[in-house]
């Protein structure tokens, strides 16, 4: 044998064993029971367009979250002030970053003011001024602080919604922040897409509020701390839609932050799906006291600004557990016992992104792929073959060793394989020979300038070996950009063709030089099959 | 086998017909390029924002029927295209109409299942990007396109000498023109996918040219006497059998992608298809000629000083 053709041989039967032992996965249907321990046991991961799935970009209104912490802040500082005897006129959030207050006295506000500097560091107080004969000042919620709880809102987002995914049973979910307000969820597989987006996309704001019967719905004057809500109930067999609106107050007496369970039940009575919750111990507190004062009244069950039901309080309730009646099917009654038992959001979220593939069309586009794929190796082989006759055919296995490779790497790398990915491969089929014909047109030069078949290949490898590195150089640069650049299926394409280009340098270099020169080492070779 | 044996052709000598059908090719490429910029293309809803539904009915469906029947369900400003195979149907639904983004999709299917209640039928796919995605995503390409394009001619300026450089650049801008203008004039979806091709057109043309310039570059230092134009029509000719070789290999497996790789990619191997034709036809009769041009200037100052 030739010198250096030991190590080489050896390099590429590691390397095709290598491939082959990271893709066993994917090749057999039932690992057998050694399979065990650290050996690789993932299938090459397909892209949500190969197999299926949904893949939604959700944008948190990070604003929104801030404004919450104000509204708080806002009841907070009244019950302050009345615990205190500070006599207010009202305390309000304006915009989306301030706290008004306004007050009586001049006195009283300084003393307010005094007070608030030490309870609430963060906030900015502006002067005293003049509202309408009234003394007033502003709490401003300084930069870094709402910054802070803009980014806690999407962390907060995201954990509860990957709460409700796992409670929702989707296998392999991927949710991920992106960005500064992004959160991007896929759900691979998934067959009810629109009810999963509804289940993410709620944020499941439980409040129970009383209902003001004292201001008739259709009044045109709703007074400040009021507001109209409406129940919407639709007949499941006509799907008419009916609202009934209310006028509640607009503080609430409890909110679902105080829950610790929700279940499905089943009325016995009507066979009708409920949620049964339970409240923590403040909740119960809570509850009690209000159910106690009100007996009698309505008070209205809200979810998102929607009337669930607003049944009236016969008798003070303790003991902290309630239940949640309403046109439900079982289906809906489920998912919003998940979505309460998950926490709502900090803040609502939009879909800006849903890309929504069947699983149909996912294995349509496989088959085709590998199919196109199939056809591509075999005119490329039959091509090369006519062409450069048994040097084609030193191409050809070439380019099926980087086919395997590719395959192997990209299971060992973890890498996504996505519909371009595999028209990377495909294209790949026709790029790696490239390399081999710069070679052999090289080749066949020195064999016409008289050279021995010997000779004429190292000098067509060595005069060659520039040309290719260019090329694979100027296609990893394009495949680098697309890769840090591209989204889902476009950066599958970057990530098979960057591995493809650099597994190629090996193959068309090293794996069928070998060939060769086994073949022309003992160098009496007279002529050359190219 | 040899394709092609010992050629004589004079590639530089046409490069007045070239140069010219190349200008036309990059002038309609320009104009569907500004065109896109003020959305006045068919672009994809990657880049507009907007509803996108892939449909598979049990049994054929006339696509005037399915119009009528989004007409007389409130969705008039729809673009449908029909996918002859398999009963599919495409339909597409701009940003820009009354329907909420995630309502289109759902209205769309209201409307069919309503009008078409003998002709059951699967979502197959449905996409939907807010228009800040949208733009999001055309400020990414935007930029993928300039630093690719970016890294491409400092490579080549730092390979090769700075006319070569330029000659590579023009012919690489050329090629991913030729596609602008292909599929502009042949109206057909400028999306993500079809830019993607466009990039990696654009690495692989330049392949080509540097094939064509290395082999320029050794004939230069060897043979010093002859006139510019001879060494390079020298130069293509010598190596003329591998740039067809080479390209048509990739021809090859961009076809079959082509023919066989289903409706998804049917656009994007068509750019693929394109790309490779043009990108052959420019590394000779685009990139050459320019550096030739160019050479020939730079001799003639230095006559003119000595």
């Amino acid at each position: 044998m030739p010198k250096g053709t030991g190590w080489r041989i050896s390099l590429i039967g590691i390397f095709i064993l290598l491939s082959f032992f990271y893709l066993t996965p994917t090749l057999v249907t039932t690992l057998p029971s050694w399979w065990k321990g650290v050996l690789p046991k993932d299938k090459i991961h397909l892209g949500l367009d190969l197999q299926g799935g949904t893949y939604l970009v959700l944008e948190v209104d990070t604003e929104k979250a801030v404004e919450g912490t104000l509204d708080i802040v806002a009841t907070d500082l009244e019950d302050t002030l009345t615990s205190k005897d500070l006599h207010f006129k009202r305390i309000t959030r304006t915009g989306s970053d301030k706290v008004s207050l306004v007050l009586y006295e001049k006195g009283t506000a300084e003393t307010v003011q005094k007070l608030l500097k030490d309870k609430y560091p963060g906030y900015e107080q502006s002067p005293l001024h003049d509202d309408g004969g009234f003394v007033a000042f502003d709490m401003k919620i300084n930069d870094k602080d709402a910054q802070d709880r803009k980014d806690k809102s999407v962390q907060q987002a995201l954990e509860t919604i990957r709460n409700r995914i796992d409670q929702f049973g989707v296998s392999e979910p991927v949710i991920q922040r992106e960005g500064i307000n992004h959160i991007v969820v896929q759900l691979p597989g998934i067959k009810d897409p629109q009810r999963a987006i509804d289940l993410i996309g709620k944020t499941a704001r439980l409040e129970f509020k009383m209902v003001r019967e004292d201001i008739p719905p259709t009044s045109t004057s709703i007074p400040e701390d009021a507001e109209l809500l409406k129940e919407r109930t639709v007949d499941p067999t006509t799907g008419a839609v009916n609202e009934v609106p209310y006028v509640v107050q607009k503080k609430s007496l409890i909110t679902g932050d105080l829950l610790t369970d929700a279940q499905v039940r089943i009325d016995s009575q009507f066979n009708q799906p409920y949620v049964a919750i339970e409240f923590n111990s403040l909740g119960a507190k809570l509850f009690d006291q209000a159910t106690a004062a009100n007996v009698g009244k309505r008070f209205a069950i809200v979810l998102d600004n929607n009337v669930y039901s607003a049944p009236v309080i016969r008798e003070r309730i303790s003991g902290g557990s309630a239940q949640i009646s309403g046109s439900f099917t079982e289906k809906t009654a489920a998912d919003l016992a998940i979505i309460l038992r998950a926490g709502a959001l900090p803040a609502p979220v939009k879909i800006i992104q849903n890309v929504t593939v069947g699983p149909s069309l996912g294995q349509d586009s496989i088959n085709k792929g590998l199919y196109a794929g199939l056809i591509g190796i075999l005119l490329v082989v039959a091509f090369m073959t006519i062409y450069y006759k048994l040097s084609g055919l030193v191409a050809n296995w070439g380019m099926v060793l980087n086919v395997v490779y590719l395959m192997g790497a990209l299971s060992a790398l973890g890498a996504t394989l996505t519909l371009p990915g595999i028209a990377a491969i495909v294209l790949l089929i026709g790029m790696s020979v490239d390399s081999n014909v710069l070679i052999f047109e090289r080749i066949r030069e020195e064999l016409k300038l008289g050279k021995t078949p010997k000779s004429a290949l190292d000098a067509g490898y060595d005069k060659a070996f520039m040309t290719i590195m260019d090329s694979h150089i100027t296609t990893l640069i394009t495949a680098a950009v697309l890769f840090q650049f591209g989204t889902g299926p476009v950066k599958g394409f970057a990530v098979s063709l960057s591995l493809g280009v650099i597994i190629n340098l090996f193959t068309s270099l090293i794996g069928t030089k070998v060939i060769f020169d086994l073949a022309l080492h003992k160098g009496n070779v007279k002529k050359m099959s190219i | 086998m040899e394709l092609l044996g010992k050629t004589n052709i004079d590639f530089i000598g046409k490069r007045n017909i070239s140069f010219v059908l190349s200008s036309i090719i990059a002038i309609i490429g320009i104009i569907g390029i500004i065109q896109i910029a003020r959305g006045d293309a068919n672009m994809g809803i990657d880049f507009s924002g907007g509803t996108s539904l892939q449909l598979k009915f049990a049994k054929p469906l006339p696509i005037a029927d399915a119009r009528a029947a989004l007409h007389k369900n409130g969705i008039a400003k729809a673009d449908l295209q029909e996918i002859k195979e398999g009963n599919k149907l495409l339909i597409k639904i701009d940003k820009n109409t009354s329907l909420s983004l995630g309502k289109a999709s759902v209205a769309v299917q209201t409307a069919f299942t309503k009008e078409f209640t003998d002709n059951a039928f699967t979502v197959e796919s449905s996409t939907e990007i807010g228009p800040s995605i949208g733009d999001k995503l055309r400020k990414d390409t935007l930029v993928a396109v300039v630093i690719s394009l970016l890294g491409i001619i400092l490579y080549i300026a730092w390979r090769f000498d700075f006319k070569f450089g330029i000659g590579a650049t023009l012919a690489t801008l050329h090629d991913c023109l030729a596609m602008f203008a292909v599929f502009y004039v042949m109206n057909k979806e400028i999306n993500l996918l079809f830019v993607t091709a466009v990039l990696t057109i654009a690495g692989y043309s330049l392949t080509d040219t540097v094939v064509v310039f290395d082999r320029i570059r050794e004939n230069l230092h060897k043979n010093l006497k002859s006139s510019m134009p001879n060494i390079f029509n020298l130069s293509i000719n010598e190596v003329l059998s591998r740039t067809i070789v080479t390209s048509f290999t990739v021809f090859l497996a961009s076809a079959s992608l082509f023919f066989f790789g289903g409706e998804v990619i049917h656009d994007f191997s068509f750019a693929l298809l394109i790309g490779v034709l043009v990108g052959t036809y420019s590394s000779v009769f685009v990139a050459s000629p320019i550096v030739v041009i160019l050479e020939n200037r730079a001799l003639a100052k230095q006559g003119a000083k000595a």
